[in-house]
């Protein structure tokens, strides 16, 4: 057995990987640009993916928020300065974990989904079977998809960013002794419109990478059951990485400033 | 074929396709002319699916042709393919129906989305249908899970023929039924593509079925057509591999391949 033959076949596996994920974005997005549009599985994908996260969401968001103000609280006390605490929350959310909890939720949630339902309408060929009506299953199973995700990811992430101050709110009141109008009033005065702008734009990329995820991975699954239970988990493994990633792209090159 | 041939209706030549190093066509000649019903007979595992995934485009063939009405279809993309599968209809293995839609939903689905129908006009045409099929109205608004398999399977022969296609592919049509409601929907098949005066492709590895709806019978065996022939002539192929295949004998020449 040549001992460069498995590094070669990892190689060359991971490339066309890349390569067919590729091809898979072009086709996608292009699709979303030419008829027919399918207006109402647009509107229930949203539903699905951006209303009914909704819960899962502002939970996390609210706890995210409330454990924030305390460990600012700790942190700032070796230094007095405590009363630091309702700024960096609502830097801290609007710019970074409003989004990130957000798109790790809704990977969690939505692309196990999106895989799950698209995996099995494969491995059922169903998907051959929308061809063979002369249906193109990218533009009726994938753009509704993308596009719903892109559009309700910043809309959670708006949601999201108040409920997750507001956690901080009322750990900061409840809890750690702040006058409730004075928090706010320092929580309006110092956050800016570029940071809650960047990150609605971060949110509207995390639904991107969601929905991209979940069709990729399902529309590529194999076999039977299995097959399906390996596409969805790829699909958010893959999902969570590559938001991670693209978080850190995102801060560093547009919003560092 | 009696009448003279003119263009057939399909036809590939040297179809070829791989997966990786496993050879699964070697070369596929096959022609159906207008009207007729072939049959394409082989084991488990022989191209059977693959051949027709090729026709309809879902899979691409390395090399080789195929013409659809002569005309060369192997390379066209986006609506030109869409508008060359509006003459086809496909009844999948499993049936394959639409779990997120009803049943008329399913039968009617490539009148409104393929063409553009209206959603009532469309809901009619399917009731009509699924009527030719043996269902009555009550279950139109059904969701396929709640259909037993026999019924999945009638649904999907209502949903191949709803937009009277010219080509019917039936795929595996009789397998995980029993042999009732097999010959239910073999009696099926033939009456509704006489109504409709389709040119069928079947695969099957149902020797019973295969007689009853084929005019012609073709036998794929590694990748390559090894007999073709009308089906009353089968039982006199002098084909060994034929011979073993349709009495279903474990000793012969074909060795079962345990290991794919």
């Amino acid at each position: 057995m040549n001992f460069f033959a498995p590094i070669g076949r990892a190689f060359l596996t991971l490339l066309a990987q890349i390569g067919g994920l590729t091809m898979f974005t072009l086709s996608a997005v292009s699709s979303c640009f030419r008829p027919p549009v399918y207006w109402l599985h647009i509107v229930r994908q949203i539903m699905r993916i951006g209303y009914f996260s909704l819960p899962v969401v502002g939970l996390t968001a609210f706890f995210t928020g409330g454990v924030l103000a305390l460990q600012i609280y700790i942190g700032g006390n070796r230094y007095g300065a405590e009363a630091i605490v309702p700024q960096i929350v609502v830097l801290g959310i609007t710019r970074e974990l409003g989004p990130v909890i957000a798109g790790l939720m809704v990977a969690g949630r939505v692309a196990a989904a999106i895989a799950a339902e698209i995996g099995t309408m494969r491995v059922t060929e169903q998907i051959d079977a929308l061809t063979t009506l002369a249906t193109n299953p990218i533009k009726y199973l994938v753009v509704p998809r993308l596009v719903a995700a892109v559009v309700s990811m910043p809309i959670l992430v708006a949601i999201a960013d108040s409920i997750g101050v507001f956690g901080g709110y009322v750990v900061s009141t409840q809890s750690l002794g702040f006058s409730g109008g004075i928090y706010l009033k320092n929580t309006v005065d110092f956050v800016t419109n570029q940071d809650v702008t960047s990150g609605l734009i971060k949110a509207a990329v995390f639904g991107f990478i969601i929905a991209l995820m979940g069709c990729y991975n399902g529309f590529h699954s194999k076999g039977g059951a299995q097959g399906v239970g390996a596409a969805t988990t790829n699909a958010v493994v893959s999902a969570s990485i590559l938001i991670l990633a693209a978080n850190y792209l995102l801060t560093s090159i547009l919003f560092s400033k | 074929m009696s009448k003279p041939a003119g263009i057939p209706k399909i036809e590939l030549r040297g179809v070829k396709k791989r997966f990786g190093s496993k050879v699964v066509l070697d070369g596929i000649d096959l022609k159906l002319e207008s009207g007729s019903s072939l049959v394409v007979i082989g084991g488990s595992g022989t191209g059977k699916s693959v051949t027709i995934k090729c026709v309809l485009g879902i899979l691409r063939p390395d090399s080789g042709q195929i013409f659809v009405d002569g005309k060369d279809v192997t390379r066209i993309r986006g609506r030109e393919r869409e508008a060359m599968l509006r003459k086809f209809g496909m009844l999948f293995q499993g049936a394959a129906l639409f779990d997120s839609l009803s049943v008329w939903e399913n039968v009617a689905f490539g009148l409104i989305q393929g063409r553009g129908m209206a959603r009532k006009k469309a809901r009619d045409i399917a009731i009509q249908k699924l009527a030719k099929v043996g269902l009555g109205p009550e279950v139109a608004s059904l969701s396929p899970a709640e259909l037993s398999g026999g019924m999945q399977k009638r649904v999907g022969l209502a949903r191949a023929i709803a937009a009277d296609p010219e080509i019917i592919f039936f795929d595996e049509p009789t397998t995980g039924l029993d042999p009732i409601m097999a010959d239910v929907i073999n009696e099926l098949i033939v009456n509704t593509v006489r109504d409709v005066g389709a040119t069928t492709l079947s695969i099957t590895h149902d020797m019973v079925s295969a007689r009853k709806i084929a005019d012609r019978i073709a036998m794929l065996y590694k990748g390559k057509i090894i007999w073709h022939g009308p089906t009353k002539e089968i039982d006199a192929s002098g084909n060994p591999f034929v011979d073993q295949f349709i009495h279903g004998r474990a000793e012969g020449p074909i060795k079962m391949e345990v290991k794919a």
